[in-house]
């Protein structure tokens, strides 16, 4: 599997782009017309050669400026990533999942030699080569978790499971959408996601913790999760709001297609065997509205969505201002015409636009 | 989302093995231990977790949790310990009879139900007969992080205290095995007090010893967070009844001797099912009408959902005249 | 009577109870200003509790309206402190010298039993198992997501943090761990624009 991987940035210039095999495989998340929240789990096993879902740990052309970008947070603001002390062993187990699952999927990216404890990792895009004891703090620059998740595309909440409930105890956070580590760790499965409008009078909650209590080993699940944001921005934190919030101001119509970005989150469930901990990576994926457009059905369907989307959900994904010059922009490509049923960019049979 | 959404499989993820030991312990229990037929390694688990072992018993398929004893770090071999009962329902019979050295089973990927928490300081378990297996993993597992453990162990005689002399072997300054027949008992009270704050207590046994624990820990000041049990519920036998499945449109009866989980599953309709002894919750079926009377005997349902007559557990739960599932 | 009844809000913000007498082996009692109230309610529901009692009480503003009172309740011990951190080193050594049967019973301002409960949590009580009544004021300790400093006594929305002079508005998001609300920059999409700040709860 060769990628060629992007020097791109996701601050300041702004150079992150998206090739076309990039915005084919985009995970849109709009099945229909209309968006309303569900406990839209499946079996996270596999899925069409060359889609997001296909391996376990997708990596696309973004991985190495994500690295980058990651690290750079980090300097800036190491509470970004937290382990609870207790989580430790929580942290092997995700490094193993990781490890394993990247040398198989991957082989020409990845390597992982074991032998007994004795492990030799072998990372090419990032030009690491390491032997370590697996288990022995002391053979690592950092933790377990912070050490892989800093090789992992996505941010990772580990969570322990106790009294039927979950915990957010662990976590590495640098490109979420607006919430804090620093503040949620310790948190339990409601208590984090308070802020959500909506969802808990749904029973959506409930029902999701039923299911991921649940989650065994070898039966991981997944999931996707959708927000929008301006400028393609990983790093969108409460801690940082400050200073990007003002650049939900800068769209204008003429430069809404390129600056505008659905960003969507593949989320994914394992049960993790020494710790009986759930990890719960949430992969980021960015891509612009004129890029989305060059798919028609996806065009029609995006600006269906985001005209019937409630006030409430649109407030709380941060884009209720700015919604007016989105249906604007994106009316342009809704001709009207009937969707198909699904996510799936359907070129071979969605019509061109007719306008 | 993907071209194929898929369902949870039933009863989670198997593992194919063989029976590559069988060791009598003592006159009640024999240990059964597995290796993968694909030769390769069993995924690593956390103490307190159980397997659900398959066994083809003829027509009858049986499903029934063991607690894991082996070290969770030894990946070439799984074991549990059967304690045979002559008057149940014949799957540790089966076991002890009819399983022979180099027989092909099929067992379920690891479940724990009955975790370590890691945040305590001191771990004290309480174990009574076969109950001390999944303690065997858990100890294992802390011996190898330096973890604060006690084990107190309660066995009706010296011939029967499974692994007890190992045990107390091994680790003579923290093991403490109480003889039934010797008028040893566990002096519950006095032990609970006095140890420090973030101590979890741990207890797997008969249900009265299960409910003693609690109950004096409760009396003590003790959280209930702070107090663990398992214990594993056999379905019982009772009288037949009748079940109609709404979604599949088929009507069946329940035997006397097979659980209402095994009797839907009997007329060839999936239902999902995880633990098979009342405490997951995957089993939860609504009730669609009720014509008599609820014999719950589950762990996962609350009381109100018991009175609502709403749901039942079938992997352990009876009805006593006709039901209408929503399966 | 001090108490505030707060309007019902999201999942992370803290619902405090009424204290009750528990069965334990020692109650260990943390109170601030107007919670000496519950602190003698507790005490006339069982009287015996208090032989077996550790109060420590900080005044604040109450001075010495409460004091007499809660002597008079007799608990084996009585600490009346100046401030909440001054109190900090003995209830750190009370804490590490108990055993299991210790009951938590907090009660006051939001801040005095957030923290307090942090360090009975860090012992090893589950926050589940320690008792909670608000009474008195219904200011708040705010965490600036920003610099992470902490506000104390925060009644109004928006405020300034106090570390790096953002302005803020209030959240009702709650952090067991850190003992406070987020605070969250008012101004980022247009700056300079900071609505006048409305009392809590008006």
């Amino acid at each position: 599997m060769t990628i060629q991987f992007n020097t791109e940035t996701f601050r300041d210039d702004y150079s992150f782009h998206n090739s076309d095999w990039a915005i084919k495989r985009f995970p849109f998340p709009f099945h229909e017309d209309s968006y309303m929240y569900s406990v839209n789990m499946e079996q996270h096993r596999g899925g069409p050669a060359g889609s997001i879902y296909e391996m376990r740990f997708d990596v696309d052309e973004h991985y190495v400026s994500e690295m980058r970008d990651r690290a750079m947070v980090l300097a800036d603001d190491p509470l970004r990533c937290q382990s609870l002390p207790h989580m430790t062993l929580a942290g092997w187990d995700l490094l193993e999942l990781i490890m394993v699952s990247k040398s198989e999927d991957y082989p020409d990216l990845f390597e992982l030699h074991r032998d007994g404890d004795r492990w030799r990792w072998i990372n090419k895009p990032m030009g690491i080569d390491h032997t370590f004891t697996f288990l022995d703090e002391s053979t690592l620059p950092y933790g377990p978790m912070e050490y892989i998740t800093r090789q992992a595309q996505g941010d990772f909440c580990v969570l322990d499971q106790r009294d039927d409930m979950l915990w957010m105890d662990a976590g590495m956070v640098t490109t979420q959408a607006d919430w804090s580590l620093d503040f949620d760790i310790g948190m339990n499965f409601f208590e984090w996601h308070a802020p959500v409008p909506l969802a808990h009078e749904m029973g959506i909650f409930q029902r999701a913790l039923k299911f991921l209590l649940n989650v065994q080993q070898g039966a991981p699940a997944r999931r996707l999760n959708w927000t929008m944001t301006v400028n393609p921005l990983l790093d969108t934190s409460p801690e940082n709001y400050h200073k990007w919030g003002i650049q939900k101001t800068s769209l204008t119509p003429e430069n809404l297609g390129s600056k505008q970005h659905l960003r969507v989150e593949l989320q994914t469930f394992f049960r993790l065997p020494r710790s009986n901990a759930l990890v719960f990576p949430i992969r980021c994926y960015l891509c612009s509205f004129q890029d989305l457009m060059t798919v028609p059905k996806w065009g029609r369907r995006l600006h269906r969505v985001v005209r019937d989307l409630p006030d409430e959900l649109a407030t709380y994904k941060g884009f209720i201002d700015n919604r007016p010059m989105m249906l604007d922009y994106l009316s342009q490509f809704d001709d009207g015409a009937p969707t198909s049923p699904g996510i799936w960019p359907d070129l071979e049979t969605e019509p061109a636009l007719a306008k | 989302m993907s071209a194929a959404p898929q369902k949870t499989k039933p009863g989670g993820e198997q593992i194919a093995v063989t029976v590559s030991a069988i060791a009598p312990v003592n006159d009640l229990v024999t240990r059964f231990e597995f290796k993968r037929r694909d030769g390769g390694a069993f995924p690593p688990f956390s103490g307190g977790s159980h397997t659900v072992v398959e066994m083809k018993d003829g027509a009858l398929t049986r499903l029934n949790p063991y607690s894991l004893m082996s070290d969770p770090a030894d990946r070439t071999t799984y074991a549990i310990s059967v304690r045979r009962d002559d008057q149940g329902r014949g799957g540790s019979l089966f076991l002890h009879n009819r399983v022979a050295v180099g027989d092909a089973l099929n067992i379920s990927y690891p479940v724990n139900l009955f975790a370590l928490d890691l945040r305590a300081k001191k771990h004290l378990f309480f174990a009574g007969g076969i109950g001390i297996t999944p303690f065997l993993a858990m100890i294992a597992q802390l011996e190898r992080t330096n973890g604060n453990w006690e084990l107190h162990y309660a066995c009706r005689n010296e011939a029967l205290g499974s692994y007890a002399d190992q045990l107390l072997g091994k680790y003579p300054n923290n093991v403490h095995i109480y003889y039934d027949d010797q008028n040893q008992a566990i002096d519950l009270a006095d032990l609970l007090d006095g140890q420090r704050l973030g101590t979890h207590a741990y207890v797997c046994g008969p249900k009265g010893m299960i409910n003693w624990v609690h109950a004096t820990a409760s009396a003590a000041g003790w959280p209930d967070a702070q107090v663990h049990s398992e214990e594993f519920l056999a379905p019982q036998p009772g009288r037949e009844f009748q079940v109609r499945l709404c979604k599949s449109n088929k009507t069946i009866t329940v035997g006397e001797t097979e659980s209402l989980l095994e009797a839907i599953e009997r007329a060839g309709v999936q239902a999902p099912f995880l633990c098979r002894g009342g405490a997951c919750g995957q089993c939860e079926t609504d009730v669609l009408k009720a014509d008599g009377e609820f014999l719950h005997r589950d762990h996962w349902l609350d009381d109100a959902q018991h009175a609502s007559g709403t749901k039942i557990m079938p992997c352990v739960s009876r009805f006593l005249g006709s039901l209408d599932l929503d399966r | 009577m001090s108490t505030f009844q707060f309007p019902e809000s999201i999942k992370s913000r803290p619902v405090y109870g009424t204290l009750e007498p528990r069965p334990g082996k020692f109650h260990l009692m943390i109170a601030d200003a107007e919670g000496a109230e519950a602190i003698l309610d507790l005490a006339a529901a069982d009287p015996a509790l208090m032989a077996k009692a550790h109060v420590i009480y900080i005044p604040k503003g109450t001075g010495d309206t409460f004091v007499s009172r809660l002597k008079a309740v007799a608990p084996a011990q009585f600490y009346v402190g100046p401030s909440y951190e001054a109190a900090v080193p003995r209830l750190r050594h009370v804490l590490e010298a108990a055993h299991m049967g210790l009951q938590v019973y907090l009660t006051g301002t939001e801040g005095l039993m957030g923290q307090a409960q942090n360090e009975a949590m860090q012992a090893g009580i589950p926050h589940t198992a320690i008792q909670t009544e608000h009474r008195g004021s219904v200011a708040r300790r705010m965490q600036c997501v920003h610099c992470k400093g902490i506000t104390e006594d925060v009644m109004h929305d928006p405020f300034q943090c106090a570390h790096c002079g953002l302005h803020l508005f209030v959240r009702d998001h709650y952090s067991r761990r850190l003992a406070a609300y987020q605070g969250v920059c008012i101004d980022a999409e247009d700056p300079g624009n900071v609505p006048d700040p409305v009392e809590l709860y008006s």
